[in-house]
């Protein structure tokens, strides 16, 4: 089994790069004394491994997963390359609402609180774009949309942050637009992994639907996909694969458009299989975004977005030269 | 020739216009505007009744102003040039490395500027002291406070017990390396700063990764301000929160500006340092 095969070696290269992302930082730990410090986990050694760089290698595993499958899906269902939720501000919106439920104090209502706030900012710019896009999401339309509410989401996030007591709030609309995860912990991870857990379950069930949605809608229909429920799983799924993705780590764009795009063949065009085979390319692109800004540039917190935007823009500008028949 | 001779003779009358206005003033200023929060406060404590007409607006905000109420007795201003030359300064005291513009724009518009650089040690502070009292014609009173000063210090010196380990971190995993006043408060205080040997790196940030494993016997916190920011979340790492730490080791305004409040500064850190040692 050519896809089976193909899985297996994704999980393979993102586990190899979970104990790469292990053994980076700017301590200088041995790969043997860190690997032996995270399993019985005592001492100061234990505590970095532990609590300062398992949740960084498990946030950077869960985010580019979440970014990679949202991609893959709203791809599917639109059945437009160009699709991605950093382009068409999706995560910008999430940021917005993660910044509202920051500086509002909402998020110190629960742990829930912040990644809610995000799923809500996410599920505004969801619907939004497929209400503008249409159900076929003609390119134009959909980058369009994508630009106005990117940066009406964007202006927002720097209004709220301007407007905070906090001094240190300003400089931090760099996080929101560009995304990292230095300094994360456990928290996050426990604080993203139930949306995400939720996110994934709602798109796992959409494959078939969406191959069946490459024959065309009627096509689709014919063949018992409920179009509607279809729409509002994808709608939720994605929103709360991205909402928790960017309440943790700040809007990382592109992932879920380079790694679709490079997988794509590997799995004959097929929605369904794309789904799983870019949860792992993602996870698999953003470890090695966040392994290789650690080792450019240790301390000064390089954000990841920069990264692969250097990455994916050209992808992105290609592929624009690809379906500028279809634009036009 | 001839035209180089006008040139320079234009030159001359400029640059004696400029003198005229620039140049040492005779007598003490009348009306002093700070725009600086460490210049505000050595205005504040030395200037004569009546001399100093404002101070900036950040002096009255008590997270980072040691003399937030006091300032309430002085009208605020917001630094910017155009409202600064409206409060008809003949003195302006600023910063030597904020607020660029401003200085400029007050020095072409004929006002006297005097620029303070920030302190990075005692030393440094008692400079200071001293050259305020001189810009403000009030020398005998800034020596009277740079003495009372170096008592004050010399009194809490601490007795040579074993040095506590401590490092200092804030918002974003920033501390303070060497020759800082940071660093120069813990030495007063018996506590050896362990940043620099942890590690510092230039941008004056330490990894929360190396502070962890330098293994302090004390952390001390910035006070945190109003509102959330994410640079502030790493103050609540479960990493950060394993640290040993005290409740009174926080630093606080009178560890910004080198003035006599430093004092403050070192007793609590001493105060910290105690009960450490009491509690080895």
């Amino acid at each position: 089994m050519r896809y089976r095969a193909l899985l297996a070696f994704l999980a393979a290269i993102v586990a190899g790069l979970m104990v790469v992302s292990l053994l980076v930082g700017p301590a200088g730990v041995g790969p043997v004394a860190g690997i032996a410090a995270l399993v019985d986990g005592k001492g100061a050694l234990g505590l970095v491994m532990r609590e300062i760089r398992l949740p960084r290698a498990l946030l950077g595993a869960m985010v580019g997963g979440a970014l990679g499958v949202s991609g893959a899906a709203m791809q599917g269902f639109l059945r437009n390359p160009l699709a991605e939720p950093g382009l068409i501000g999706i995560s910008s919106s999430s940021a917005l609402g993660a910044v509202i439920a920051l500086q509002s104090g909402f998020a110190a209502v629960s742990v829930l609180a912040l990644p809610g706030a995000a799923l809500a900012g996410a599920v505004v710019a969801v619907a939004l774009i497929l209400m503008l896009a249409g159900p076929r999401g003609p390119s134009l339309t959909l980058i369009l949309a994508g630009v106005a509410i990117s940066a009406l989401a964007g202006s927002f996030t720097s209004l709220v942050l301007n407007l905070s007591p906090n001094p240190f709030a300003v400089t931090e609309i760099v996080f929101w637009m560009l995304g990292s995860l230095s300094d994360r912990s456990m928290q996050h991870v426990a604080m993203a992994a139930p949306f995400m857990a939720v996110g994934a379950l709602l798109l796992a069930p959409l494959g078939r639907g969406l191959d069946a949605l490459t024959l065309g809608e009627d096509a689709a229909e014919a063949m018992g996909v409920r179009l509607t429920r279809l729409r509002l799983m994808l709608v939720l799924g994605t929103a709360a694969l991205v909402g928790s993705a960017v309440a943790v780590a700040g809007a990382i764009g592109f992932v879920g458009l380079v790694v679709p795009h490079i997988l794509r063949p590997f799995v004959g065009a097929r929605p369904s299989r794309l789904l799983a085979a870019s949860a792992l390319g993602g996870a698999a692109m953003l470890l090695s975004a966040d392994i290789a800004v650690r080792i450019i540039a240790p301390e000064r917190d390089l954000k990841l977005g920069v990264l692969t935007a250097i990455i994916g823009a050209p992808f992105f500008l290609h592929l624009i030269w690809r379906t500028r028949g279809q634009i036009a | 020739m001839s035209v180089c001779a006008k040139v320079s003779k234009h030159l001359r009358v400029a640059g004696l216009a400029f003198g005229l206005l620039t140049g040492p003033v005779l007598g003490a200023p009348e009306r002093v505007v700070s725009i600086n929060l460490c210049t505000d406060q050595l205005a504040m404590m030395l200037a004569a009744p009546g001399q100093l007409v404002s101070v900036s607006m950040m002096a009255q905000e008590v997270e980072s102003s040691a003399m937030a109420i006091e300032a309430r007795a002085w009208p605020t201003n917001s630094g910017g040039a155009e409202a600064v030359f409206l409060l008809r300064p003949d003195l302006v005291l600023a910063g030597q490395y904020s607020t660029r513009a401003a200085v400029d724009m007050l020095r072409r518009l004929g006002v006297r500027v005097v620029q303070f650089a920030p302190e990075a040690s005692f030393q440094d502070a008692r400079d200071n002291i001293r050259k305020m009292g001189q810009v403000l014609g009030q020398q005998a009173k800034a020596e009277e406070m740079i003495a009372r000063f170096n008592r004050d210090l010399a009194r809490m010196t601490a007795p040579g017990k074993r040095p506590v380990r401590a490092a200092l971190y804030a918002a974003n995993g920033y501390s303070a390396g060497a020759g800082t006043l940071a660093t120069e408060i813990m030495a007063a205080a018996g506590m050896i700063n362990i940043a620099p040997s942890a590690g510092l790196s230039a941008g004056g940030t330490l990894p929360l990764e190396r502070l962890v494993l330098a293994q302090p016997d004390v952390v001390i916190r910035a006070a945190r301000y109003d509102g959330t920011s994410r640079a502030e979340e790493i103050l609540d790492h479960p990493a950060f929160r394993a640290l040993p730490t005290d409740a009174d080791a926080v630093t606080g305004p009178e560890w910004v500006c080198g003035t006599p409040k430093l004092v403050h500064a070192v007793a609590a850190m001493v105060h910290v340092r105690n009960k450490i040692v009491a509690n080895q």
